[in-house]
This record gives C-alpha cells, structure tokens and sequence, in this order.
C-alpha cells in the first residue's frame, strides 16, 4: 500500500509497532511542556493517574491543583489560574469532563475566554469494561457546538503529543480528546500536524474514507483491503474538528464521489456531522457516517466493542464496497 | 479615589442606589432588589478597601469577582464612579450595542474580571485567582460577592472546599444573604440556615454582619485580612430593596423594572435619604 510519503509515517500494517495511550502522549507532553514554561499548571478531579498528570504533578506539585471529585469547581479553578496569567490543562474521564462541567466550559473558560485546556483520557468505546457510563461518545460533539474553543483528536500516542504542544501554543480554550488503550503508534515526529488541516495518510481515487481519533489507523488497514480488492480509498486524517478544512474536503468530493467517515463517537454532531456539514456547502457527495449509530456501549475490551458495533477494518472496507454504489455515474 | 469617612462612603452607596433605579428603568428589565441591597458593600469595595487604578486597569491590582452577576447595576455604578468609565454610559445598560451587558462579560472590560450570570461559578473562579496568585507570591486579595441562593448549586460547596483545603486567606468571600430569590424567600425555596455553621463546618472563617452598615463592613474585612490560613465567608445580612420603601424585603423585585412613576417615586425616597445623610 502506497502511503502518502509527505506525512512521514510507519507502514500501519507492520506488526511490530510500538503500541501506546494518547493519554500517555498527553502526560508526557505536559511534563515537557512544564519544564519549559512555568506557566503550566494541572488539574484534575481524583483522577491523577488514570489521566496521566501524575508526572506533571511529582515533577511541579506546586503547580498542581487536586480539585477531588469537582468537575464543574475544576473547570472555573481553572478559568480563574487561566484569567490571572496561567496555562492550566484540567483532565478528567470525557463522560464527566466536558460531560458534566459543560455549563461552566461554556460560560467561564469558552466565553469568558480563558487560556484552559480541557483534555479528557477516557473517550469513547475504547473506555472498555467500565461501561456505558463512562464512554463518552457525546464530547466532541458537546464541545464543536461552542463557539471560541478549539477541538483536537489526535490519532496516536505521537500525535496526542503533538496536539498538547499546540494547545499550550493557542492563546484561548482547546479541547483534546485522549484515550484509554493503547493503540499501534504510526506517526511519527516528522508526521505533520497543522491547525486547521485535514491530514492526506493515503491517496485514492474511488472512495475517500475520513477518520479520527483512535480509527485512523483501522482505516488504513481497511485501504489496504480495499486495494486488494482493486479498490482505491483515499484516508484522511481530521485531528481538528473546529473548522473544517473546506478546500480538501471539496477537492476529495470532486475526486472520488463519495465518502465514509469513522469515528469512536455517536454519529450525531461529531466527525461525520462536520464533513456533512462542509460537503454539503461545497460539492455534495453521498456520507456513510460510521459510529456509535445513536445508542449506548456496554462492558467489554475494547476491541471486542469496537468489533460489535462495527468499527474495524474489514467492516469499513466492506461499508466502503457499499458506498461506491451510491456514487452519482 | 479614597473617601475616608462613613458617611462618604454612605453618600456612595446612596449615588449607587440613585443609579440603580436610573439604569433598570432606562433598560426597563434587570434586577432591582439585590443591587440596592449591596449598594454599602459596593461603596466599601470600591471606595475604601480594594488597591486599583482605574487608569491602568491592567496593572497588578486586587480582583473583584462577582458571583450572582445579576446584581452588576450597583458594581457597574461603582465601577463608573470610581473612574473606570463615564456614569453617563450606565444608561446603556442592556441596551443593544452597550459594553455594559445583561450580566457582565470580560469581553468588554479589563477590569471586568469574570464574565458572570450562570449561578455557581464566581467563587471556585476566585479561587483559580487566588491560587495564582498566591503560586506568585503576590499581595493582592481576590474580593468575591455571592449570593445566598446560590448556594443552592453544588459547584458552590465544590469551591468552598477547595478554598479551604489550599487553605486561600488572600481570598474574601462575602454573601448577599437577603433571604430572597426567584420563587421566593431562601428558607421556602431550599433552607440554608444555618449558613454561618455550615461554612464553619467547612473549615473557614465565617464573620456575620449587618451588610448594610458601613462600620461593621468595614470591620469584617479587617478582620478578613487578618486571618491566616483560612479563607473568609462574610455573612452579609443585607436588606433587598433597600432605600426603597416599596421593594424592601419583597422577593417580586428580584427581576422586575420600575416603571416610570415607581422610579420616580424610588429617586424621591432615595434623594430625600441623601439629604439626611448629609445632614448627620
């Protein structure tokens, strides 16, 4: 399978990649980002670990804020270090952070404007055994619909790095979505990530395939079935979900006439909503949006969850089949 | 600008009550009761206690949040009369276009600093201050007037544990406990007495005061600056509606605007108060 060479990426279909968390990416970049500025402080409701600042928090305990099981008083602490000069990252699980502190991102860090960023580990089916309760599949979409904050889904533990060093640059609110497991890591330091950018991993001509988050790697997996079947899929990477990056959306509809979009997230108001929203203003194309399909999760690895409700390589490739039909001859 | 005596500051209070009813009648909606019934400890804040400059709003200064942001009439006046901008602009208040909105915004002001209105919020924001400033070794003192009502939303206890577990004495908190809020009186709605117990309980230190008495506000925020290791609840038992015979204690003006003739009736009552406070 031929990758797209600019990005600089490992060969996804290696078995021998390294496997790692973006919420392991999110710890490490925070303590990198905490030697350097001492701006930065962290934190967190009673969730240190699970969330990864507990590097940042042996290194700096000064800087670091246990806010205990307060996720709305831990949005506001933050808003207010955030208004007199501060750099604060607050992290808790997705289901309760943007989950249950919504109001108070909304109010005092998105239009209060406050330098905060919001990052949440435990996002998604991949959430595993703990259920349905904490899988947030709703936060990207709860965070898209406010104005004046920026949203990130890194793709792997490089990539989440990545992510949190350009948040700490943004002057004003962002929100990254992490993750729990830990998931081949194909990107490199060299893999570019741009603000504002939809990343081309590989080029095709029949289908293009949009991805984010903990997905992007089974959809390049899903390419290379395809291409054995004589199919080319193009994969995009959309790591910012703020707004759109129109020109390649338009370019990829004018150039394979249909889309699939993957994400580890209900299909209302996350990826799929967003190219929707876009292709629809520029050149429609038919959308099979994969996702959560408007239901809850449950108990499981997560993998077993993604596999139950369809989100691995061979079933994007086989909605991929499908969807070729649906394009206009 | 310092004024020095009670009766200046009593004086204040009382331009901050006149503007109050001028800005709610002009914009005919906002909130009328808790304002006037603040108006003293507005005047203390911004005439007597906080370190500002009104020239250089973004130099190193004391914070002001304000948690119920529905009672920014009076800190608005204040605002304006201590030289941040011109009482003349007060009568935009609401109005389409005007910086001085519905329930205040950073946005519009540096020396506005929380945007407020969402009930819950402004104590744990004044603890994110305090924190910085106290991980800076700063002298500054982070001021927060809260409401009693909202002490109904359990962000409020989430942030009055967090002062006290990092133990914030460069923060002030200071309560409108004027029983009142939309449905009605605080012990109907959701009882909170005892307010001072449940604060003590929390590990802070709790002073109670008439809210509407110049000296005892005074006092109570010298006491404040006196206490180590802890943060400080002042509660401030305060009269809603005060200076207006027809509002006090009625919970009906918490969000209803005079009409012309009410207001009329307000500035009379409130200028007829004026002239025996210059009279004492």
């Amino acid at each position: 399978m031929e990758l797209n060479t600019q990005m600089h990426l490992l060969n996804p279909l290696s078995p021998d990649l390294k496997k790692d968390s973006t919420r392991e990416g999110y710890g490490k970049a925070l303590l990198e980002l905490g030697e350097k500025d001492s701006r930065i402080v962290a934190l967190t409701a009673d969730l240190a670990e699970s969330v990864r600042v507990h590097y940042f928090a042996e290194k700096f305990p000064q800087r670091f804020f246990q806010c205990g099981i307060c996720e709305q008083n831990m949005a506001v602490v933050a808003a207010g270090l955030a208004y007199a000069g501060k750099i604060p990252f607050l992290s808790s699980f997705g289901a309760f952070s943007p989950g249950r502190n919504w109001e108070q991102i909304r109010s005092a860090i998105c239009y209060g404007n406050a330098n905060a960023k919001i990052v949440s580990t435990h996002t998604g089916l991949t959430v595993g055994e703990d259920g349905a309760t904490h899988q947030a599949l709703e936060d990207v979409s709860l965070m898209r619909s406010i104005p004046n904050i920026r949203v990130l889904v890194p793709c792997d533990f490089e990539q989440a790095k990545k992510a949190i060093h350009a948040a700490a640059k943004i002057n004003g609110p962002v929100y990254v979505r992490a993750g729990r497991e830990k998931m081949p890591v194909f990107t490199t330091q060299e893999t570019p990530f741009e603000l504002g950018k939809i990343s081309l991993y590989k080029d095709g001509s029949d289908i293009s395939i949009f991805a984010s988050g903990a997905l992007v790697h089974e959809s390049l997996l899903a390419a290379a079935e395809l291409e054995k079947e004589g199919i080319s899929a193009a994969v995009l990477n959309v790591y910012d979900l703020t707004e759109m990056d129109n020109s390649t959306i338009e370019k990829y509809a004018k150039k394979t006439g249909a889309f699939v979009t993957v994400e580890d997230h209900q299909i209302k108001g996350g990826l799929g909503s967003a190219i929707c929203e876009s292709v629809c203003e520029t050149h429609p194309v038919p959308v099979h949006r994969m996702g959560m399909r408007m239901e809850f999760g449950q108990s499981g690895k997560g993998s077993e969850l993604l596999k139950h409700y369809g989100l691995y390589s061979s079933n994007i490739a086989k909605v991929a089949k499908e969807q070729l039909k649906t394009k206009k001859r | 600008m310092k004024l020095n005596s009670t009766k200046e500051l009593a004086l204040m209070a009382n331009a901050i009550r006149a503007d109050i009813i001028r800005m709610v009648n002009a914009a005919k909606c906002g909130h009328p009761a808790g304002p006037l019934g603040l108006a003293e400890i507005f005047s203390v804040l911004f005439f007597s206690e906080m370190d500002f400059d009104p020239k250089n709003p973004q130099k190193e200064r004391d914070i002001f949040v304000l948690s119920n942001g529905h009672v920014c009439a009076g800190s608005y006046s204040a605002m304006a009369h201590a030289g941040y901008f011109p009482p003349e602009d007060l009568l935009t208040f609401r109005k389409f276009g005007s910086p001085l909105q519905g329930h205040p915004s950073r946005k519009y002001f540096p020396f506005i600093d929380n945007s407020s209105g969402p009930l819950g919020e402004g104590l744990g924001i004044a603890c994110g201050y305090a924190a910085a400033l106290r991980l800076d070794n700063k002298p500054q003192r982070v001021y927060c007037v809260v409401s009693d009502g909202e002490h109904d939303e359990g962000s409020t206890w989430e942030a009055a544990l967090f002062a006290a577990k990092y133990k914030l004495d460069n923060l002030v908190a200071i309560m409108d406990r004027n029983y009142i809020q939309i449905d009605g009186t605080t012990e109907d709605v959701m009882p909170l007495d005892s307010i001072e117990e449940k604060y003590r309980a929390f590990n802070w230190n709790v002073i109670s005061i008439d809210g509407n008495d110049i000296p005892q506000i005074l006092s109570a925020l010298k006491q404040a600056k006196d206490c180590k290791g802890k943060p400080t609840m002042i509660i401030a038992k305060t009269t809603p509606g005060k200076g207006v015979s027809y509002m006090e204690k009625n919970y009906k003006w918490h969000g209803v605007a005079p009409k012309d003739e009410d207001a009329a009736k307000a500035l009379s009552e409130l200028a007829a108060e004026r002239k025996k406070i210059e009279q004492e």
